[in-house]
């Protein structure tokens, strides 16, 4: 009984948000779908990422590597299932299961690159950690470019891939992630990661294996960020090594921390209208970029917590709390 | 009587040359109130460190229980039965009164991050078996009403006793309270002392305290340790302690002199400890 | 000699070549960090900025490249006036990155400070890369496409039993050692230079004591993007296709070389950069030249982990 329950719950917010996706999917045109499918790939890409920079206080510079390794992965088994059909199964079923696989095993892939590099470099921290991360990031980049080209593709990449990521794959990866975050924020595991993030010494004290944790932080986000890959590589129907380098990784940092690091919802807008604003600027070509940047200077000057801080959208009706109180409880007394 | 809760055998830490802590002892039987008491970077702290695991002791053994656990991190330790609490109190700043006190109840907690995202039953089950426990602890140490609010903006006594709370909630046999009083007026400090006497007889627990207000931690402890330089100088009952000369010399020093109106030793120790330490209005 | 040592001597030539470069742009970062414990992500830019003002430099001094008849003599005056012109012009960029950019942000969150000097790098990049507008005198910004940095001093080559150097490794060496050692001289035996370590050592208590810790801070932005523009010069010369995004990899590099011989150690970037510009040189020899930009970054893994305070540095503990 009780697993049907938890069954049920863990199902509910796909099974809401699938015929949106499927009504979005039929009748939008294709230039709004196109960027619904980026804005939803960047979602999942800057809320994976917060669990590690937002939740946990790690600071990772290298997201696009774990990137690469979910669309490199992902794509190699796609090519590799791209004659099988499943024969109990008429054929769009079949590649859709087929995709749902390959997604996975991009996803599987990515996670043991995260736990690959989670566990040598969570003995370092702030900036030393930033830096490693985006040194094992490019040192992913290199080695594909080292690999044969029949294997990767070395620096051309592959190509020819299916065009299988339809706007519900994207909306579903989404939807995946954020219920994956907000479960794990309400839950007792996200309240140790909080903790490692608020005082590392302290949490260790306390009883949290803060190794462990920021452990599984990286390989909870790895994997997200391999699906981020694989949808991507499947969208474009081609990959290379420079898809994913150094300021891929950047990008995402910078959804992150304009959403506001922690917060959920702010990383889910910021994508969101950083995807968008970015997409309607396209005409100014060059200068966009550059606006770009002056916004991210001017914003950390002005708002250095983000848009949301580490408040959550839903905390608005949610929580019934004594936010009066709090807010006039007056300065911390003294505290070092 | 079984093992006791805390054996310290013979705990040295050395940090390069310096030797910060040198054979340090100490027994804890359940129950029992210990004082541990010296001038400013007489090594208290370091000890706290070794025994906590912050830093693995360069010599000796720390038994919790009978069962060895220097070398383990400070995580084992903990799991196993030691709590503290900071000198400078570092609470999850951000975090609420609450979720600082769910994460210490956090250590048993089995189900995972799948049980998590799957809201599996015996996850939510846990949840609310931790709930209830971090609102006990809240209640105990008088903090119900602070529930909601995040830590970093309550005042100062209440983070103090906050991170009490914190250390209570991991179930511990051995609490070491770093300077719980630090920083309070002398009735507060009175009243804090009684409620960590309160906490050790509801618990049994046993407490080790640093504090450096001689009179009040003479007052709450049966037993004294001194240290000085990273030696143990006395050790023994409030009585014996306050008797022994070269406590009076190491640690009450000028202070203990200057108030009975008798010329101040030829050779101060070094270091601004004693004044500090006294200083309480 | 045989051809494998002669191979070898050559990759040493090169490697140490490459290796000043990235000397001269760590000590940049090793001062920045010290100072602010800040990782300056622009300080790579600094560095291509320092390239293109020498390129527009060169182009005003003699318009239209080489001119004939150009005596040794000048053509040295005019590259040191090149270079002194480009230190000049990044100095003053990483006085006012400092000012605008970083110094408001003192006492937020270091991770605020990070994702700025991610934004001013962006800035940098994005910025040169537009395309000329109308109103400069000079064909600024560049645009995306590459440039090709004048031959500042002819190229002689000489042959030591086989071994190729070139005049401008000797300059570039030359060069760097005499900056490295002005530097040294500065930290150490300047009241600058102590004031300086006493902000490194606790910004707050230096301030306390009188030092004007602002004025400290934009002089060591200064004096590490002057460093960061020399660095480029000599690059420059020896290869000269500059490009708006060429300042990242060397940027991150050095990085890697000032975190290997000790951040906040002069001495340390230095060898730091030479170790970094062999291993490179070696690596992509002897194995897959694919793995050059794998090595830097294998090579700061490895140190981060067994030798987290580098070659020079010294071991710091948190306080509990």
């Amino acid at each position: 009984m009780g697993r049907a329950v938890s069954l049920a719950r863990s199902l509910l917010p796909f099974l809401v948000a699938l015929p949106f996706l499927w009504a979005l999917q039929r009748w939008s045109p294709p230039y709004p779908t196109l960027v619904l499918r980026y804005v939803g790939i960047n979602i999942v890409l800057a809320v994976s990422l917060n669990v590690v920079n937002g939740f946990t206080g790690q600071f990772s510079l290298g997201h696009a590597g774990f990137m690469s390794v979910g669309a490199y992965a992902t794509a190699k088994t796609m090519l590799a299932l791209a004659d099988v059909q499943l024969a109990f199964l008429p054929e769009p079923a079949s590649d859709a299961v087929l995709f749902g696989f390959a997604l996975l095993v991009g996803m599987a892939a990515a996670s043991v690159a995260g736990l690959l590099v989670g566990l040598p470099s969570l003995r370092l921290r702030g900036d030393y950690l930033a830096i490693v991360t985006l040194g094992f990031g490019e040192i992913i980049r290199s080695v594909i470019q080292a690999t044969p080209p029949a294997f990767l593709g070395a620096s051309l990449g592959l190509s020819g891939l299916p065009l299988r990521t339809t706007l519900i794959w994207v909306g579903l990866g989404a939807v995946a992630v954020v219920v994956m975050a907000r479960r794990l924020a309400l839950s007792t595991q996200g309240r140790a990661l909080f903790a490692i993030r608020e005082d590392e010494v302290a949490a260790e004290a306390m009883g949290v294996d803060t190794t462990g944790y920021k452990v599984r932080a990286f390989v909870i986000s790895a994997a997200f960020a391999g699906l981020a890959g694989g949808l991507i590589a499947h969208s474009v129907g081609a990959i290379e090594p420079t898809s994913f380098d150094f300021k891929r990784s950047m990008e995402a940092v910078v959804m992150v921390v304009l959403g506001g690091l922690g917060s959920i919802t702010g990383s889910v807008v910021a994508a969101t209208v950083l995807t968008v604003g970015l997409e309607l600027l396209r005409e100014f070509q060059d200068y966009r970029m550059v606006a770009y940047a002056l916004m991210l200077v001017v914003l950390m000057l002005a708002r250095p917590q983000g848009l949301f801080g580490t408040a959550e959208l839903w905390d608005l009706w949610r929580r019934k709390r004594p936010a009066a109180s709090a807010a006039s409880a007056g300065p911390p007394g003294g505290a070092a | 009587m079984t093992a006791p809760a805390l054996e310290v055998r013979r705990v040295s830490m050395r940090f390069g040359g310096l030797k910060a802590l040198s054979e340090f002892e100490l027994t804890l039987r359940p129950g029992e109130l210990v004082g541990l008491i010296g001038p400013n970077g007489a090594g208290k702290t370091t000890a706290f460190n070794a025994l906590t695991g912050v830093y693995a002791p360069t010599e000796g053994e720390v038994l919790v229980a009978g069962a060895r656990v220097d070398g383990l991190k400070p995580h084992q330790i903990c799991a196993r039965g030691v709590a503290r609490t900071f000198q400078n109190i570092r609470l999850f700043r951000e975090l609420t009164a609450l979720d600082n006190v769910r994460v210490a109840c956090h250590a048993g907690a089995a189900s995972g991050f799948f049980g998590a995202w799957f809201q599996t039953a015996h996850h939510q089950g846990e949840e609310a078996r931790i709930l209830a426990r971090a609102e006990a602890y809240l209640a105990v140490m008088g903090l119900s009403h602070r529930r909601d609010e995040v830590s970093r903006s309550l005042p100062y006594g209440e983070q103090r006793r906050l991170e009490i709370a914190r250390a209570l909630a991991t179930g511990p046999k051995v609490l070491c309270l770093d300077e719980p009083a630090a920083g309070m007026n002398a009735s507060e400090k009175l009243e804090l002392m009684q409620l960590i006497r309160t906490i050790r007889d509801r618990f049994g627990l046993a407490i080790l305290v640093i504090e450096h207000d001689m009179r009040l931690v003479m007052g709450v402890s049966e037993r004294l340790l001194v240290l000085d330089h990273g030696v143990t100088i006395a050790a023994g009952t409030p009585a014996e302690v306050r008797a022994d000369p070269r406590v009076i010399e190491a640690y009450l020093g000028d202070a203990y002199l200057e108030e009975r109106h008798l010329p101040a030793p030829a050779s101060p120790p070094e270091g601004g400890g004693p004044a500090a330490g006294a200083g309480a209005p | 000699m045989s051809d494998a040592l002669v191979e070898l001597l050559q990759h040493l030539v090169n490697g140490l070549s490459v290796g000043t470069i990235y000397a001269l742009i760590a000590l940049g970062y090793t001062m920045v960090y010290g100072v602010l414990k800040l990782i300056n992500f622009a300080h790579g830019d600094v560095y291509m900025v320092g390239a293109y003002a020498g390129f527009y430099l060169a182009d005003l001094l003699t318009p239209g490249g080489r001119a004939a008849g150009d005596g040794a003599a000048g053509a040295m005056l005019r590259a040191l006036v090149v270079t002194a012109g480009a230190m000049a012009i990044c100095g003053l960029l990483g006085y006012l990155i400092e000012r605008l950019a970083y110094r408001p942000l003192r006492g937020q969150a270091r991770i605020t400070s990070l994702i700025t000097a991610i934004g001013v790098s962006f800035l940098l990049e994005y910025g040169f890369q537009l395309q000329p507008w109308g109103f400069m005198p000079i064909p600024f910004p560049p645009g995306p496409s590459p440039r090709f940095f004048p031959e500042l001093v002819r190229r002689a080559d000489w042959s030591l039993g086989g071994v190729s150097i070139s005049n401008y490794d000797v300059i570039g060496l030359a060069v760097a050692l005499a900056l490295m050692l002005g530097l040294q001289f500065v930290v150490f035996r300047t009241r600058f230079g102590t004031a300086m370590r006493a902000v490194s050592f606790d910004p707050q208590v230096a301030g306390l004591m009188g030092i004007p810790v602002n004025r400290i801070i934009s002089w060591t932005f200064v004096l590490g993007s002057a460093l960061a523009a020399a660095a480029a010069i000599l690059n420059a010369v020896p290869r000269p296709q500059i490009n708006p995004l060429f300042g990242l990899m060397p940027g991150l590099k050095a990085f890697v070389a000032a975190v290997l011989g000790g951040i906040g150690s002069v001495p340390g970037a230095m060898v730091g950069g030479l170790v970094l510009g062999l291993a490179e040189e070696f690596v992509a020899a002897y194995t897959l030249s694919s793995l050059k930009d794998a090595i830097a970054f294998t090579v700061l893994i490895l140190v981060l982990l067994f030798r987290p305070e580098g070659l020079f540095g010294r071991v710091t503990v948190e306080k509990v």
